[in-house]
């Protein structure tokens, strides 16, 4: 059992530095001009950090405690190819998980 | 569609923000299961996803309770999960951070990857938008995201029941994050920032605390980096 007092304050204390974490930017810096070398990379944040989130993910699911999993590669690979040819984002998850049923059930 | 009003950038948001409801609803309920197995009740396990709003965050805090870790490893740990919205809230910067202290404060506190990532594709899409269409478009994108993360915690909580692992419900998340970052394929330079941050995060799969994909993160933005400022002096050596 988790102690009562104890979970109270990680809720309390992770909500405010999750916060904290979110505001540091938008809410400190506002409207300042940021130095023309930190927005350049500011720009690949978004394409940077979620392949980076996926990709363990991907090779090495946890609901196949980490082993490689071709249903799960072949979704991914699907998702991200019917993703970039047609830029329809509702299109590549249908796509991504049809292909994960579909290999689920024929790999059984 | 362009935007034209700022309601017409709500609206947009909202829609363009739809597809992710397929990740909310499991990833949310399964919180709630989860945490109701660990023994938290109702109200507490509610209340930790409003508070905390971070699923990825909540679950690694939830976990390291149930092995009694020392309460500051706990903290640490899921700050460290969470480091990303850091990051997040500097690349939101430049975009939104021109709009009164009330709207980017409740902004921070609904900043989470669906809301983030959603927004960017929008903002670098059409540069020339206003900062109220900006904000707009940005509670657009919230509005079908997270009042469904308090209600599935809720009902995840209340029902308690087990979903089959053969939903393979564990894979939402992967999915739909790599349907939304398809589009954002534009330049060579984001091409190589996202394949050098995927390798980085394989490599460095086994640094503690989740901290790899802050590594990971950083690697692939100062490949992108790079490449842009590669890409534009070669440009230049040709025009000149």
């Amino acid at each position: 059992m988790i102690d009562t007092g104890t979970l109270w304050f990680v809720i309390i204390a992770l909500g405010l530095g999750s916060f904290g974490l979110r505001f540091v930017f938008t809410g400190l810096v506002g409207d300042r001009e940021m130095p023309a070398w930190l927005l350049r990379h500011l720009r690949y944040t978004a394409v940077a950090i979620l392949p980076a989130l996926v990709a363990p993910q991907v090779l090495w699911p946890a609901a196949t405690d980490g082993t490689f999993d071709p249903a799960r590669v072949a979704a991914a690979a699907v998702t991200l190819g019917v993703g970039i040819m047609t830029k329809n984002v509702l299109g590549a998850i249908i796509a991504g998980a049809a292909t994960l049923y579909a290999m689920l059930w024929l790999l059984g | 569609m362009a935007i034209t009003t700022t309601k017409s950038a709500y609206r947009k948001g909202l829609v363009d923000a739809a597809p992710f409801i397929l990740v909310i609803i499991p990833f949310s309920s399964l919180f709630g299961i989860l945490a109701t197995e660990a023994g938290l009740s109702v109200f507490e396990t509610l209340a930790f996803s409003v508070v905390v709003i971070a699923g990825a965050a909540q679950f690694t805090a939830l976990q390291l309770m149930q092995e009694h870790a020392p309460t500051a490893i706990v903290l640490a740990s899921a700050l460290a999960v969470n480091l990303r919205m850091a990051m997040y809230s500097a690349s939101l910067t430049p975009y939104i951070g021109a709009a009164p202290l009330w709207q980017r404060a409740l902004a921070a506190y609904l900043t989470v990857d669906q809301s983030y990532v959603c927004s960017m594709a929008q903002y670098e899409k059409e540069p020339d938008m206003t900062i109220p269409q900006r904000m707009s478009y940005f509670f657009g994108c919230v509005t079908p995201i997270v009042p469904l993360w308090y209600l599935f915690t809720l009902l995840g909580a209340l029902l308690g029941a087990q979903i089959p692992e053969s939903w393979a419900l564990d894979f939402a998340l992967p999915i739909t994050f790599l349907a939304m970052i398809a589009p954002m394929f534009r330049t060579p330079a984001h091409v190589v920032a996202a394949v050098v941050a995927s390798v980085a995060a394989l490599v460095t799969a086994g640094v503690p605390y989740s901290l790899g994909l802050i590594l990971a993160g950083l690697a692939g933005m100062i490949a992108g980096a790079q490449t842009e400022v590669w890409l534009e002096s070669r440009e230049k050596g040709q025009a000149g």
